[in-house]
């Protein structure tokens, strides 16, 4: 006696009637027979080979008319492949368990709410510690990121005119060449941690590589505005780099994040928002506002995780302290900012050579690293330092502002 | 060789064998089995390496399986199948034409090319081609035989020889062409057959394809522990399930040799073996 059935019509095995087959069998219990009937010619044979290689039954009850007839019986094989699978987690990051604290490396690539089967070799990602990564805020900026991204194309007015005197254009490439070589530690370090997060972690993969899409864009456009004019890019020194260097090969991502995100992208608003507000031409200060809108994102995701993990882990600004002070005294015996950089934002202010502007663009510098050093502490204050701490911390910051 | 230390032998028709046997070797060695494997290239000196005691089990296709059966009795031994794939057993093979052809039946193909898999190959090649025979047309007399030998000395464990002769036929060259049961849908999925483009012609008997061999003189002991773990392999176990998809199985059955009768009578009609035998008994 069989109680299920499934009618197949002319529909062949080698044309998709196996999903029918499939779906009756799934209604049975293992052991259960569902019954089969179809009309395509090579029925008999490819529900032979299929229920061969599904490990079911099949028994043929009517081969001799048109329409062929079999029981198939269902195998326990596929119901054995999902024995001891378990669930990575939930989709929702606001599930009560949603994100477990040490995601295994046996759950690999799956998706978090996906079902992992039982037995994978599993994929080593070293960045697997909750505490470490997570920041609740990272799905909503994420959002964030992915509604603001701007085309440089067309966001940027590239045919703006531009009357200033030869030298502040020279100042303004000096400028844009400074920010490619920073932006590109700021791309690569982001970069760097994004391959070996647990992807488990999936708001936070995303917005990070989101950071990594914002950086390359910035690349793009300080780029095309430092060529604007000229042939050339301006000068990169061995105290810059050297500054980078520590940034890029700082293993920890705690560490990393603190120095790169909160001291260094943090120091930088500030000094995208003085081009955007004391630029001479219309193409740089747009350049510089529509980067400085991305930085934001990118210090207030750092500033997040950190203020989490810090809140988790006491000893946590007792790390992060000392890695700005051994930086500083790594990049001790280096000139700091060049001198190029500082001469470039002067004049670039000033606008032209005027004693009148050479003293409004001098002027402007000055706030502007005291700005610099307003926001950093306010910062650190965030994070959990003193007042006193974050003073100190703040004047031990690199002198090269990234 | 170590005296306890349970060895196989294999065929390396693809690269996958390796990962294949390291499983099977880590699988045994958790139970407390001594095992290794060594590799051929081809199962003529895989079946020549058994005979000789180099190792214990051969993972023998249809083909090894009957030269080891005709060659050891001329050696004083007789071997025996002691474990074989659910997948592999009773399968047929098929002879196909083109739908929209003249092609119809076995008797069409009088004067006409049939296109075959490697020439040692049982399922696309030595079976189908008995299965003409049996109907009364000889091959290579009645009607041309075109090989599409991809890897000889593996015995048809390779598919693109089945698969060049449907290309084969869909192109034109032959009028029809041998293949597996399981591959018409396997070629289906791949797109090399359109839904509907071919006519089956003719289905083989049922017969059974690959066994693990071994001689009368191996060691009853581990050869009995190897069998019996080779039979709890569970595929609700996930340690061993992806070595069970990789080799192609849900599980492991008792051996049997009732299902090489087709084979055995068609090398029987070709003396395809004979060459081979008198070789080995010299
Ligand atoms: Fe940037
Ligand atoms: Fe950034």
């Amino acid at each position: 006696m069989t109680a299920a059935a499934v009618e197949l019509g002319d529909l062949g095995l080698d044309e998709g009637a196996h999903l029918l087959v499939k779906r009756a069998l799934a209604g049975v219990d293992v052991g259960g027979v569902v019954r089969v009937r179809g009309r395509a010619p090579t029925l008999a044979i490819d529900l032979d080979a299929w229920c061969r290689a599904q490990g079911h039954a099949v028994a043929p009850v009517d081969t001799t008319g048109a329409t062929y007839v079999a029981d198939v019986r269902r195998g326990g094989a596929v119901v054995g492949r999902w024995r001891g699978a378990e669930r990575a987690g939930a989709v929702d990051p606001r599930a009560l368990g949603a994100i477990v604290d040490h995601p295994p490396a046996r759950w690999g690539l799956a998706a978090r709410g996906a079902t992992v089967e039982a037995g994978a070799a599993g994929l080593d990602f070293p960045l697997c510690d909750r505490r470490v990564v997570w920041a609740d805020e990272a799905a909503r900026l994420y959002a964030q990121a992915a509604a603001a991204q701007w085309d440089p194309a067309t966001a940027i007015p590239w045919d703006a005119p531009a009357p200033h005197p030869p030298e502040v254009e020279d100042a303004i490439v000096q400028v844009m060449t400074y920010l490619i070589e920073n932006e590109t530690a700021a791309l690569i370090v982001p970069a760097r941690f994004l391959a070996q997060l647990h992807p488990h972690f999936r708001e936070v993969m995303q917005l990070l590589a989101i950071q990594c899409a914002d950086e390359a864009r910035h690349i793009e456009v300080f780029t095309r505005r430092g060529a604007l004019r000229r042939d050339a890019l301006g000068l990169s020194t061995q105290g810059g780099q050297a500054s980078l260097a520590t940034l890029v090969r700082e293993p920890d991502f705690a560490l990393a994040a603190f120095l790169l995100s909160v001291l260094g992208e943090g120091t930088f608003l500030s000094l995208l928002w003085f081009l955007r507000d004391h630029a001479p031409d219309a193409t740089t200060r747009e350049v510089a506002r529509l980067a400085a809108q991305d930085e934001a994102r990118h210090v207030a995701f750092g500033l997040a995780h950190l203020a989490r993990h810090a809140a988790e882990e006491p000893t946590l600004r007792a790390r992060l302290a000392s890695a700005v002070e051994r930086r500083h005294a790594a990049l001790a015996g280096t000139a700091g900012l060049n001198e190029e950089v500082f001469d470039a934002l002067v004049l670039l202010a000033a606008g032209g050579w005027d004693a009148a502007a050479l003293r409004r663009g001098h002027a402007a510098v000055v706030a502007l690293s005291q700005d610099m050093d307003a926001g950093r502490q306010q910062r650190l204050r965030r994070l959990g330092f003193t007042t006193g701490e974050a003073e100190a911390l703040s004047s031990l910051h690199t002198r090269n502002f990234m | 060789m170590s005296q306890d230390t349970l060895v196989l032998g294999a065929v390396a028709y693809d690269a996958k064998v390796v990962p294949i046997w390291d499983g099977f070797l880590a699988y045994f060695a958790r139970h407390g089995l001594a095992f290794d494997y060594v590799l051929y290239s081809n199962y003529e000196r895989q079946v020549e390496a058994q005979l000789r005691g180099d190792f214990h089990v051969g993972w023998s296709s249809p083909l090894a399986w009957l030269e080891a059966e005709r060659a050891a009795p001329r050696r004083g031994r007789t071997a025996r199948a002691i474990a074989m794939r659910d997948t592999d057993q009773d399968l047929t093979s098929l002879i196909v034409a083109r739908a929209d052809g003249p092609v119809a039946t076995i008797r069409d193909l009088r004067g006409r090319r049939l296109g075959v898999g490697a020439t040692d190959s049982p399922q696309a090649t030595l079976i189908p081609l008995e299965h003409v025979a049996a109907e009364g047309l000889q091959p290579g007399v009645d009607v041309e035989v075109v090989h599409h030998d991809v890897l000889v000395g593996k015995h048809g464990d390779h598919v693109g020889g089945e698969r060049d002769a449907v290309r084969a036929l869909l192109a034109g060259k032959v009028d029809a062409a041998c293949l597996l049961d399981g591959n018409h849908l396997v070629f289906a999925r791949e797109g090399v057959v359109p839904p509907g483009a071919l006519r089956v012609i003719a289905r083989t008997g049922a017969y059974d394809h690959c066994n693990m061999t071994v001689l009368d003189d191996a060691p009853a002991g581990s050869i009995a522990r190897f069998t019996e773990l080779l039979l709890a392999m569970s595929y609700d176990d996930p340690s061993v399930r992806s070595l069970l998809d990789l080799e192609g199985l849900k599980a492991w059955r008792p051996g049997r040799t009732t299902g090489y009768e087709l084979l055995s009578r068609a090398i029987d009609r070709t003396g395809y073996l004979e060459p081979w035998l008198a070789r080995v008994a010299a």
